[in-house]
């Protein structure tokens, strides 16, 4: 166990040297540019991250304001397509009430056309049948006339009609 | 369900037959190792376990496959630089004897320590100065009854006669060897990354850099930044994930068979200069909040802070003394019960050979298991390391506001 346990000034002096050059030499050409590089890279990942929920934040409000004009463009379609259905409306029953008048106006001046024609049509009548009654009564009083006895008993009947009006 | 459950076990079954096959492989060469340890037919595994977790001056890897090292030893004569392969004999062992043509000192390795040979009259001398100090140390221990370490000349009784002393080492010993190596594994592995980071700006990482990143990041989001702040995390950052990855790799290495067996971070020399760095960092970044603190502890009584004031000082020391004995300690632990099971099979093969491939199985489960838990412990101990690390950091570097909440 001797040699286990004793220090070896040898052995402390190339130790000690071999240590010290070895991690002065790391020191300058590993620890330093590696541990550099995994700060900056640890920094451009933190600003990577920053960058990215920055933009997410961005895209947020932007599709809040695409929803919004989306929204709106909706409400006005709506609007629109009201008025539209409201004016469909309105010019439809404006005509149906226009071919109502009209069709109205049509049939009363029909029917007084009709009733005139009837009017006529009776006048007409009238004045026809009165001639025919005057010629047949004609007709029958040129008979009645050539017989005296006929003529008086007509007369008389007639004055007989007068009086009795 | 059934066959999709079937190719799954034939995985795992394959894998930990792989495993098994790899462990009884590398007890071979525990065998072949431990014939050190053998010498007189008889295998001791305290020797053979101290020998395998204790630092040297070669890389053995199996049989004879022996990667030699530098040594570099000072005496009063001036420095000497030679490889331990000089050492070497024909059967592989260390127990030549090195003379060196510009000092002319006589080198052995004795017990992976080298040591000068005397010369005649020299050894007289050394003899001398050595019974002497020897003496005086006996007297000390006597009165305090405990045992006092024995010069090297008594070593050699049990190995071929020599007389020496040691010397100043300086050697590339394995564990310096195996730290240089991790060392410039992390080094090429994070200036790669590093390149990575630099070219591939803005993108997502991959490979090496996508596999190294959480490792850092771990240690910076939830270690230091937690225990320091932000702002000061930057500071001591560079610090602790060197430690880190340093510690992890060593750690690693060491559960690698056939690899020679280093056993970087269970080496009290480097464990200690890791925690006098960390000692260090505490020292001299401690504001005077901290220092505030130790020396005259706020909200006690005057009569308290007399007990309070020298266990804190102590605490200064004793802080990063824990840091360094937990990494030594699990790390040897662990090294140690892998071979203490492998040793088993070994006292049980002496026994008889039905025995031995008994416990073998038994051991080499056991070991399998152990080597998971290993894998788990070299992460964990070097998060500890830097974990601790960070706190006591955070602790000298603390802001004042932990102070308003007295008042």
């Amino acid at each position: 166990m001797d040699g286990l346990l004793s220090v070896s000034y040898g052995t402390v002096f190339w130790a000690t040297v071999a240590f010290l050059v070895v991690a002065f030499l790391l020191k300058k050409m590993a620890w330093g540019p590696i541990l550099k590089s995994l700060d900056e890279r640890s920094q451009g990942i933190e600003n990577a991250l920053n960058e990215a929920e920055r933009a997410r934040q961005e895209m947020s409000k932007l599709q809040a304001g695409n929803e919004q004009l989306l929204r709106e463009a909706r409400d006005e379609r709506d609007r629109i397509l009201v008025e539209a259905k409201a004016l469909k409306d309105s010019i439809v029953s404006d005509a149906r009430t226009k071919a109502t008048e009209e069709s109205t106006r049509i049939i009363e001046a029909a029917r007084m056309e009709i009733d005139n024609q009837k009017k006529a049509a009776i006048t007409e009548l009238k004045n026809q049948v009165a001639t025919l009654s005057v010629d047949i009564a004609e007709k029958l009083t040129r008979e009645k006339l050539s017989d005296s006895d006929k003529q008086k008993a007509l007369n008389e009947s007639l004055i007989a009609e007068i009086r009795s009006n | 369900m059934l066959s999709k459950q079937t190719p799954n076990k034939i995985k795992a079954l394959s894998r930990v037959s792989a495993l098994v096959a790899i462990l009884f492989l590398q007890l071979a060469g525990v065998r072949a190792y431990a014939s050190g340890g053998e010498e007189e037919g008889k295998f001791k595994a305290g020797e053979m376990i101290v020998h395998h977790i204790s630092d040297a001056h070669s890389v053995h890897f199996f049989g004879h496959v022996t990667l030699p090292l530098p040594c570099i030893v000072k005496t009063d004569k001036g420095f000497d630089f030679f490889m331990s392969s000089v050492f070497m004999d024909e059967q592989h062992e260390f127990t030549k004897t090195y003379t060196s043509a510009s000092t002319g000192n006589s080198y052995v390795l004795h017990h992976e320590k080298i040591y000068v040979v005397d010369t005649a009259q020299h050894a007289e001398e050394s003899h001398e100065d050595v019974s002497a100090m020897h003496d005086t140390l006996q007297v000390i221990a006597d009165s305090l009854a405990v045992g006092v370490p024995v010069a090297a000349e008594a070593h050699a009784e049990e190995h071929e006669e020599f007389h020496g002393h040691a010397v100043s080492d300086f050697s590339i010993t394995k564990s310096v060897f195996g730290m240089l190596l991790m060392l410039s594994l992390v080094l090429f592995l994070f200036t790669r990354v590093a390149k990575a980071y630099e070219k591939r700006k803005g993108q997502a990482p991959k490979g090496m850099q996508n596999m190294l990143e959480p490792f850092v990041l771990f240690i910076k989001d939830e270690v230091a930044i937690p225990a320091l702040g932000k702002k000061r995390a930057q500071k001591f950052l560079p610090f602790m994930l060197t430690s880190f990855f340093f510690i992890w790799a060593s750690n690693m290495l060491g559960l690698i068979p056939f690899l020679g067996g280093f056993n970087i971070t269970g080496t009290l020399s480097i464990t200690l200069v890791l925690a006098t760095f960390v000692f260090i960092l505490t020292t001299i970044n401690g504001n005077a909040h901290y220092w505030g603190h130790i020396v005259w502890p706020p909200g006690v009584p005057v009569a308290i802070k007399f007990i309070l004031v020298p266990i804190e000082f102590l605490s200064i020391f004793i802080k990063p003394a824990v840091l360094m004995i937990r990494l030594t300690a699990n790390i040897n632990a662990g090294h140690i019960i892998i071979l203490a099971f492998t040793s088993l099979i070994f006292i049980f093969g002496e026994k008889s050979v039905v025995a031995g491939y008994g416990v073998g199985v038994f051991s080499t489960l056991f070991i399998v298991f152990m080597f998971f838990i290993e894998l788990l412990v070299a992460f964990l101990q070097a998060y500890v390391f830097t974990l601790l690390a960070a706190l006591y950091f955070g602790d000298a570097t603390q802001e004042h506001h932990h102070e308003e909440a007295h008042h």
